[in-house]
């Protein structure tokens, strides 16, 4: 394991947000014309640092070919960077083994693998038991699920014949517990849940919910899609046997996410693709399968995608993870206080920055009261260079739980400034100028 | 940049005040249809009489381009011969589709032509279009029952507004 140097940003006194944007050479640009870009959209892809695009062009220049079949010099350079990742992710989310990491096309490929792992152990050996799920079987999720980790379920429920159910939500966009022991139940076989919601911002009790999960013997999922890129997170202390998140909103590259499991879980867990890479032994009649990762892995993957995903592991431990939390935190509650003094606006999700990612989506009115509707809000702050997100961002059961039709999104990352939350807010009340006049 | 072009003052005067809104009898037929990016929505009912639009009604639901678009568009074709309207339908569809490069006949379009800014903002093409879509497909139903029941198997799954548009996705996580 490689031992980061701390970035010079967090050596002095306190985190320098302007030193860490001089990483990222897209927010110095200048959008229409020649307003600074004030980008808001980073729960919906991060941007990335210069490390990050130097080791892509640096894998290309200098060791570009296929991984691990080849006996060449530039095979065996490729395949050592490609592993070297498996380490750093390893190192990075507190696995015991590198054997546990898996790469993915993204979050939602690591989902997915997992729910057609568990059909797929319908027809492979009593080993695989434990995956399989049938008629009277039910998988819980939660309503706040981003579709990434709805969809996958749905269908594995409707190939399986087993029940989904879900924890619901609470006025203030916390899951609904109240309930928690009998949604979850000894029909239970899984549980898959948001670590931090993407449109809401809460961040959930994991723990909790996993403790409820082991006394009925269920498996638990945790999707850390927002969570990873955000805030220090360990497999270990989070009890959960899967863990899935991408690449491409922690500063790494789109195309390459990671699906963590538990080795005993994984060395059973039947294959979701089939292909070169992931056997052992191929005849014309079948195949054995490779242990895992491999197994998971089939044909060539997303190479320089997780040289770039290596990369941005040591650009975030360099700044230290509970350092880009405390920085993320401070923004949130700064931007929480702002907002609630635009007249009109509404938070979907919770009003304070306890247990609370920087994630904020919200509603708005204008002077007479009228919902502006969030594709107004997201084009008229464009015009002043300012990037949110608006529409159900992939969460429709969520607005119909509030009775919205959609929100705009501010999201932070380690590079957000208080200034730029300033600027929204300034935005925001020029829009309900606008649509007030 | 001046979204001026798009934000027309008389795309905000239909959209403060919409013209022929509400769900009215009597009507052929209704149909409802969804932007599934933005969460807009539009009920929409026809009235045909010997070939003559006699009426259009909707409840509606999103932003001000596609509020104002429906009172833009019902007022348009209510009164017009069925296949006046669809030509209309056609050339404001091509307006729409026009990048920014078309005025539009104010003499034929009227009002719509307000909306030829839009056409320079594709995420926001498709809330123009989805009243107009949505009044296409009730008048199909409304001048053959028969054949709009037919077709509806087929394109149950298609969407709304025509491939040709390929607009770019509002709603990656």
């Amino acid at each position: 394991m490689t031992v980061t140097e701390p970035h010079p940003a967090v050596l002095a006194s306190g985190y320098d947000v302007e030193q860490v944007r001089k990483d990222f050479p897209i927010l110095s640009r200048t959008v229409h014309d020649n307003l600074p870009l004030v980008y808001l959209d980073s729960a919906a892809t991060s941007q990335k640092p210069l490390a990050v695009l130097d080791a892509e062009r640096t894998y290309y220049e200098r060791h570009n070919a296929n991984v691990h079949r080849g006996i060449h010099v530039l095979a065996e350079e490729a395949t050592a960077l490609y592993e070297a990742t498996r380490d750093k992710i390893a190192a990075f989310i507190g696995a015991t083994d590198r054997r546990e990491v898996v790469f993915t096309k993204n979050s939602t490929e690591a989902l997915n693998l997992v729910a057609y792992a568990m059909s797929n152990a319908e027809t492979t050996g009593v080993e695989a038991a434990r995956f399989r799920v049938g008629p009277g079987d039910e998988i819980v999720i939660t309503e706040m699920e981003h579709h990434s980790n709805l969809v996958p379920w749905q269908m594995l429920a409707r190939r399986t014949g087993a029940t989904l159910r879900w924890i619901g939500l609470t006025d203030d966009g916390r899951l609904d517990l109240a309930d928690l022991d009998s949604i979850i139940n000894d029909r239970t076989k899984v549980v898959s849940m948001v670590h931090q919601s993407n449109i809401l911002g809460t961040l959930n009790p994991v723990e909790r919910i996993v403790a409820r999960a082991r006394e009925v013997g269920a498996l638990t999922v945790l999707d850390g899609s927002q969570s990873v890129p955000h805030l220090p997170v360990d497999v270990t202390t989070l009890g959960v046997d899967f863990l899935a998140f991408t690449g491409h909103k922690m500063c790494a590259p789109t195309g390459v996410g990671v699906l963590w499991g538990r080795l005993e879980l994984l060395e059973v867990m039947p294959p979701f693709l089939g292909g070169g890479e992931m056997i052992e032994v191929v005849t014309m009649e079948g195949s054995t399968y490779a242990p895992p990762p491999h197994r998971f892995e089939a044909g060539t993957p997303m190479i320089s995608q997780v040289v770039g995903l290596g990369a941005a592991v040591d650009y975030l431990s360099a700044l230290g993870m509970p350092a880009v939390a405390a920085h993320e935190h401070a923004i949130t509650a700064y931007a929480l206080d702002a907002l609630a003094s635009v007249p009109g606006l509404r938070i979907i999700g919770p009003p304070t920055a306890e247990a609370r990612g920087g994630a904020i989506s919200f509603v708005l009115t204008d002077d007479t009261g009228r919902n502006i509707h969030p594709h107004d809000v997201g084009q008229l702050l464009d015009e002043r260079g300012i990037a949110v997100r608006v529409g159900h961002h992939c969460a429709r059961p969520v607005c119909l739980r509030y009775g919205i039709p959609a929100t705009t999104r501010a999201s932070f990352h380690l590079y957000s400034t208080t200034a730029e939350v300033d600027a929204l807010v300034e935005g925001l009340h020029g829009v309900r100028r606008f649509f007030s006049k | 940049m001046n979204l001026d072009s798009m934000y027309q003052e008389i795309i905000l005067d239909h959209y403060r005040n919409p013209l022929h809104r509400g769900l009215r009898d009597p009507f052929d037929a209704e149909v409802h249809h969804v932007n599934p990016t933005c969460g807009d929505e539009v009920t929409l009912r026809v009235k045909v009489v010997d070939g003559v639009v006699e009426d259009v009604s909707y409840e509606s639901e999103g932003c001000s381009i596609s509020q104002a678009s429906a009172s833009v568009m019902s007022d348009l074709v209510i009164g017009k011969k069925v296949d006046d309207a669809l030509e209309l339908e056609r050339e404001f569809l091509a307006l729409m589709q026009s990048r920014g490069t078309a005025e539009g006949d104010e003499e034929r379009l009227e009002d719509a032509v307000a909306f030829a800014g839009v056409s320079k903002y594709p995420a926001r093409v498709k809330c123009a279009l989805l009243s107009w879509m949505a009044w296409k497909d009730a008048t199909a139903k409304a001048v053959d029952p028969a054949a709009a029941a037919a077709s509806a198997s087929v394109s149950a799954t298609a969407p709304a507004t025509p491939a040709a548009l390929d607009v770019p996705e509002q709603e990656k996580p």
